[in-house]
């Protein structure tokens, strides 16, 4: 079986672009103490973020996540291990004199500041020319999309607008890495989907690594080039969204991110580099297996919700070779683009399939109804692998 | 459950709806005289003071009603021992109320934002000296000054008022700091500011309102603080010490033009720092 550890060891794997990474940590720990007893926030961590990358840090509350962040900009300090920017080590540089910069969950905008004057801050203390303070300015808050508001104050200004007040008064700096700690956190659901494209469009535009923070999956798989799932101080699992998608390494992850399938079971035979888990003489769990998988071992295996097929009574095609599992439909939960069932399955797990209303409305299946899901090998994933 | 929600429940007989907008009017009724009562109450001391100011009276003494004039207006500086004991008091309540919010904000932000040995400690004896009575303060002075071998002046004063109003400034600071989201801060750490400058272009800004009102209340319970003076002033003559020894030979219609117009600044202090924090919470 495949523990955290080992998954933390994959994630050492290097960031796609060549070159010095933007961020890098090398064996860094953080502990806190807590009424005179240390509690771990992040464990051992080495971790390398590419230049201009979108890179997510993605977990649950209390996961580290945070603290790896603020470990970046400087506000907290690695027990032990260290932190390089562009090469430089720079764990023990104080926040002020890193080129990074941070926008925050609550913006923390300066109240009594207006548009301008919170923007070319950050240009005033590096002591930059008035004049070239207001072309700077001027040029992000187009980037923006804000020219026009250099005189508002924060509190004339709107959720998503203050959102992009924070977001230039960091970028203005021409920072090294651009921190976002769930910045899209306080807007309401289509100003967040708004502003998710908004932040891809502003990357690419301004080149810079960005660093976001978040618990929510759904924006971490849509924006960011590589994931790191964190959990328990760990990062469980880095990689594009995608093969965090399709191959989450543990069964944290796989629950996390997306709604999983997971079931165990011993293996009854290899044959041609599938793993065959057999329940009852029909009930069957194929998975593509890795060379060291032996018959007898015992493994964890995820599906997808979408990938599964169900069929009502009509026992499937035994030749597909695929996993077929019986069971009984115990809710039936009604999305309008498709149809969430709960069914009850003979290897002993609850299984969650997702059917698409494409056509036939009167092929739904009723609770208490008799149903085979079939899926091919290849959507079946081994945990860890 | 449709049926009991269309269905009313047994029990009630009485008709809720009708009931509950009879008492709300009789208690409005009430709650409108109450209201009238401790105005009236507040006010009218303040009013007594403000009108015998305008009293046509022949003497020193100022007690009974004589008609109306402008003329102490006119003839506010008649007795120079009260003119300078005014200005006493105004030196005293400035200096002191300043003093006191220079070393009240330090106190005041450091008890908001950090948790240090002898916080707690600091917390408890801010209250303490709130609370404690102005006789024991003033006596325990008097004998701290005197047994130190310091005379007894305008400097003592200041100290004695600095040392009660410290605490009301600390107090008033430190609930704003306990408000103040700390990234705010943080973020100008971030944007590359050092800790003084962080302190003076974002903290200092957002906290003032906190600061002002501290001093406003620091100059308020000086310039009328008679106790703790009357201990620790020695021949000092301070505005209120000067009133008390009026007293036995009559108090002139200065005095109240004078607490009219102490009264009348504070009131614009106090007019001032609510219209500010409006703009502050308006959206």
């Amino acid at each position: 079986m495949t523990t955290p550890q080992h998954s933390a060891v994959r994630a050492r794997s290097a960031p796609p672009a060549g070159g010095t990474p933007a961020i890098e940590f090398v064996g860094v720990n953080k502990n806190y103490l807590s009424h005179g007893e240390t509690v771990p926030a992040v464990k051992r961590t080495d971790l390398a973020i590419g230049q201009g990358e979108f890179f997510s840090l993605l977990g649950p509350s209390g996961c580290g996540k945070t603290t790896t962040m603020r470990m970046i900009a400087g506000f907290e300090e690695p027990t032990a291990g260290k932190v390089f920017l562009d090469g430089n080590d720079v764990t023990n540089v104080s926040a002020n004199k890193r080129d990074v910069n941070m926008v925050f969950q609550s913006y923390a905008l300066f109240p009594h500041l207006n548009t301008y004057q919170n923007v070319a801050f950050g240009l005033e203390r590096k002591k930059v020319a008035k004049s070239e303070i207001s072309r700077r300015v001027a040029e992000i808050l187009e980037i923006v999309s804000l020219t026009g508001m250099e005189k508002r104050s924060p509190r004339e200004m709107s959720g998503g607008q203050q959102q992009r007040v924070a977001l230039a008064r960091a970028l203005v700096n021409r920072p090294r890495a651009l921190l976002l700690d769930e910045p899209l956190g306080a807007l309401d659901l289509k100003l967040r989907q708004q502003m998710q494209i908004e932040l891809k469009r502003i990357q690419r535009e301004v080149g810079i690594t960005f660093v976001y923070v978040t618990h929510d999956q759904g924006e971490a798989l849509t924006m960011s080039d590589r994931i790191a799932v964190m959990n328990a101080g760990v990062i469980e699992q880095l990689g594009s969204p995608r093969e965090i998608y399709e191959r989450p390494a543990s069964r944290f992850v796989a629950g996390f991110i997306g709604t999983s399938n997971i079931v165990d079971g011993h293996v009854d035979r290899v044959e041609g580099g599938l793993a065959v888990l057999s329940y009852t003489a029909q009930d069957r769990v194929v998975v593509p297996a890795a060379p060291s998988v032996r018959q007898g071992d015992r493994l964890e295996v995820s599906i997808r919700p979408e990938k599964i097929d169900m069929h009502r009574g009509v026992p499937p095609v035994q030749a597909t070779g695929g996993s077929v599992l019986s069971g009984t439909v115990t809710e039936v939960v009604y999305h309008g683009t498709s149809t969430n069932y709960t069914v009850a399955t003979a290897a002993g797990a609850d299984f969650t399939v997702f059917d698409q209303n494409a056509s036939n409305a009167d092929d739904l299946a009723d609770r208490g109804d008799r149903v085979y899901l079939t899926w091919a090998p290849q959507h079946s994933y081994m945990i860890g692998d | 459950m449709t049926a009991s929600t269309l269905q009313r429940p047994p029990a009630s007989t009485e008709d809720p709806a009708a009931l509950k907008p009879k008492r709300r009017i009789t208690g409005a009724g009430l709650l409108h005289v109450y209201t009238w009562v401790i105005i009236g109450w507040l006010i009218l001391p303040i009013a007594v003071m403000i009108a015998f100011g305008f009293n046509d009276t022949p003497g020193r003494y100022n007690q009974t009603w004589n008609g109306f004039t402008l003329k102490w207006y006119g003839r506010l500086f008649e007795y120079p021992d009260l003119t300078s004991a005014l200005i006493t008091s105004i030196v005293i309540a400035v200096v002191s109320s300043l003093l006191a919010a220079a070393l009240g904000t330090g106190i005041g932000y450091a008890l908001g934002r950090y948790r240090f040995t002898g916080s707690g400690s600091l917390n408890l004896v801010m209250f303490a000296t709130m609370s404690s009575p102005e006789l024991i303060m003033g006596a325990s002075l008097l004998s701290l000054f005197v047994s130190a071998g310091t005379g007894l002046g305008p400097v003592t004063i200041t100290i004695a008022h600095v040392m009660f109003s410290i605490s009301f400034v600390a107090v008033v600071v430190r609930s704003r700091v306990l408000t103040l989201d700390r990234s705010i801060e943080e973020a100008a750490y971030d944007l590359g500011a050092t800790a003084w400058t962080t302190f003076w272009k974002v903290t200092f800004p957002i906290i003032l309102p906190a600061v002002f009102s501290g001093v406003l209340l620091a100059f308020a319970l000086s310039i009328d603080d008679f106790i703790v003076t009357a201990f620790t002033a020695g021949t000092t003559k301070t505005f209120p010490l000067w009133i008390w020894g009026a007293t036995r030979v009559g108090i002139p219609p200065q005095v109240n033009v004078m607490g009219t117009l102490i009264f009348a600044v504070g009131v614009l202090g106090a007019v001032i720092a609510n219209v500010r924090s409006r703009q502050r919470k308006r959206d």
